[in-house]
């Protein structure tokens, strides 16, 4: 069984979704699904993410279906899903958006 | 190019890292702390669901003697004493410490609440309910970080080499992913806080930190390594079925608090044919427990995932709501009733007690860089107490960064533009290919593959010399990977950079334990099953002209004048 994720790729306000088709295993995460796309289709798809799936990092953030989500615990389901960066913050790439404290970036 | 100067510069904002920013600027000086992802929010630290091993006396009498006792019987005879000994001398002040910055320790009729662990004989592990000592933890120090004043904290940066001249610390490179371009620090002095190597193994319980950068930084660098062939596999990970939002390693504070019964396939208990004893009190060490599991897998006898059961069904639900309240609603979310099934576990990498070389002051020897957290190797020996980890992180983190402090104080060391010359010309080259390899996630993920089948929790020397020759192989790969184009947020790019380290710290498991030819704690021959004393020893691995080499060593054993004043004294005061 595979699932399909429309993910968004772009930086600077440009972009579009592209499709990608997942194999699908009961109980898996969205991350999950991102890191199998990294991994066996296209390296080049920027995501953030640390601690993988504990839910305790907190910095893989993602719209999901419209949703604000961590992508570690929103699960994928056969029907598939909708991720893009997150509303409201500049988007550096692809799902990749500006949640740094601005203190903490090398430029200020 | 951005440059940047500071006192101490500290790699990896984890438990360690932050501790010792904040005790580096308690000295007077200036630090720059870096983070590959967010500072405060990576690392392992931050992932700790259990517990925090110090001898307070809160919960029954206790004393930090006994705690030194309990590790050095736990490491199997090869911890560095030294280091032992700071780690359980100072564990109470800093627990203490970390509770009048803010951490809420688990309380009870005036106290800090303290649970058993295994391998422990007093109930002396602190933690934060629920399941929360990690992230706990983690915010007390990005506060007091932030709040130190001479801290400047830098995300998404990533230290690639650490820069030495005349046999001192100069500095380091960096990457920045958020532009793709390299940073270059003049530091006086140089922490390594960017945790252990568990990310080498397919089965991990790591963060996407833990790819061993600070191993390859102080090989590089020309420190040495120490004991690299001790792995930890944790032995009762979480397996199936599939659970999100949790740390696999949950289990176990379910144990300390409520027991739980460890099953075979047969629904049979099995511990004790492996001369350890369970009886769903949960006292075998991890080392034991591993290997009792894996072998009861390999003997047909496993879960249908490839596991072993573990089963709380005997415990009523307001039994497991009292000891975990909300977290038993996150499990019935993952559709996991405990009152109905039993899970499935498995072991898994989780913490390496091998790591870098240093001294009681917690310096390598580079004069200038320093190691904290778990990213340092010999207390834990063989085989780490459970509890002992964030100890660490708490207590080699204040000390190195106070020694680091130290050392920044003298003569500045001087910085020369020539230093980024050769990390400039290897990324220039690295940017200039296309096409002709395959992209580093992927090797990275074969390496896992190859580590976890042949260097994992049983070895024998083919499977080991088999695991080093695919080693090679996939190093003679990294000039000709291929990486996606642009250069912002570019992880192909540090893949790249973490994949060199993932191989550095593979070849350094590999080549040590092909060398032990014994099995003594987290490390198993099956083709030398017996722990032999004349393997009494460390093994002490450096990069000499591009080619790993090891040596014996004799153990660290404490001062005589140490264990004198140990065992015969009143309580001494922590060194």
């Amino acid at each position: 069984m595979s699932a399909e994720l429309r993910v968004w790729r772009g930086s600077g306000g440009e972009g579009r979704f592209a499709r990608y088709e997942v194999p699908f295993e009961e109980g898996m995460s969205v991350l999950d699904a991102l890191r199998w796309i990294r991994t066996h289709v296209d390296s080049s798809l920027a995501i953030r993410y640390s601690c993988v799936n504990a839910n305790a990092c907190h910095t893989c953030m993602a719209l999901v279906d419209g949703r604000v989500e961590y992508t570690c615990t929103a699960r994928l389901t056969p029907a598939g899903v909708t991720v893009g960066p997150l509303p409201k913050r500049p988007v550096i790439r692809d799902l990749v958006t500006d949640t740094m404290p601005a203190e903490e970036k090398l430029g200020g | 190019m951005t440059h940047l100067t500071t006192d101490v510069l500290v790699v990896g904002a984890g438990g360690a890292g932050m501790y010792a920013a904040v005790a580096a600027a308690r000295e007077g000086r200036s630090v720059l702390l870096l983070d590959k992802g967010l500072v405060g929010r990576g690392g392992a630290t931050i992932m700790a669901q259990m517990t925090v091993a110090a001898a307070i006396g809160h919960e029954e009498p206790d004393d930090w003697t006994l705690h030194l006792e309990d590790t050095l019987e736990a490491g199997r005879g090869i911890c560095d004493e030294p280091l032992s000994r700071m780690l359980c001398a100072r564990a109470p002040e800093r627990i203490l410490e970390m509770e009048r910055w803010g951490t809420r320790w688990a309380r009870e009729g005036g106290h800090i609440k303290q649970v058993t662990a295994p391998g422990h004989r007093r109930r002396r592990c602190c933690y934060v309910d629920f399941l929360s000592t990690g992230p706990a933890v983690a915010a007390t120090l990005r506060h007091q970080v932030a709040t130190a004043g001479r801290v400047r904290r830098v995300s998404n940066v990533a230290a690639i080499e650490v820069c030495v001249a005349d046999g001192r610390v100069r500095g380091a490179i960096a990457l920045d992913l958020s532009t793709g371009s390299l940073v270059t620090i003049a530091a006086r002095a140089v922490v390594l806080a960017a945790g252990g190597l568990t990310k080498i193994f397919r089965r991990n319980s790591a963060s996407t930190n833990m790819g061993g950068e600070a191993y390859w930084l102080a090989l590089q660098a020309g420190a040495e390594l120490v004991d690299m062939e001790f792995v930890q596999f944790f032995p009762i990970a979480h397996l199936a079925p599939r659970l999100v939002g949790m740390d696999p390693i949950m289990w176990d504070p379910f144990r300390y608090k409520l027991g739980g019964r460890l099953l075979n396939g047969r629904f049979e208990e099995f511990i004790h044919r492996y001369g350890g004893e369970d009886e769903g009190r949960y006292t075998a060490p991890r080392d034991l427990a591993s290997y009792a599991i894996l072998k009861e897998v390999e003997a047909g006898r496993g879960s249908p995932h490839g596991g072993v059961y573990l089963d709380f069904r005997h415990l009523p639900e307001a039994t497991l709501r009292a000891a975990f309240g909300p977290v038993i609603d996150r499990l019935l979310a993952n559709g996991i009733d405990l009152t109905r099934m039993p899970v499935e576990v498995a072991p898994t990498a989780h913490y390496h007690m091998g790591g870098i070389a240093v001294d009681e002051r917690l310096e390598t020897r580079v004069a200038g860089l320093f190691a904290a957290g778990e990213a340092v190797g010999g207390p834990g020996g063989a085989n780490r107490l459970s509890g002992n980890a964030i100890s660490e992180a708490l207590v080699f983190g204040e000390r190195a960064g106070t020694f680091a402090a130290e050392a920044a104080g003298g003569a500045d060391p001087g910085w020369s533009p020539t230093y980024v010359d050769r990390a400039r010309a290897e990324l220039a080259d690295l940017r200039a290919r296309e096409g002709r390899g395959r992209a580093p996630g992927v090797v990275q993920a074969e390496l896992q593959d190859v580590m976890w089948e042949h260097a994992g929790p049983f070895r024998t020397r083919d499977g080991l010399e088999r695991a080093l020759a695919r080693v090679h192989a996939l190093g003679h790969e990294l000039p000709d990977l291929t990486m996606a184009a642009g250069d912002v947020f570019n992880l192909d790019v540090q893949e790249w950079y973490e994949l060199r380290a993932m191989l550095a710290s593979a070849e350094a498991v590999v080549v040590s334990a092909l060398q032990r030819t014994e099995s003594r704690g987290a490390h198993q021959r099956l083709d030398a099953p017996q722990m032999s004393p004349a393997h009494e020893k460390n093994q002490r691995v450096s990069l000499t002209g591009g080619a790993m080499t090891s040596r014996w060593a004799s153990v660290v054993h404490e001062s005589l004048s140490a264990r004198g004043a140990r065992l015969h004294g009143p309580p001494s005061k922590p060194v």
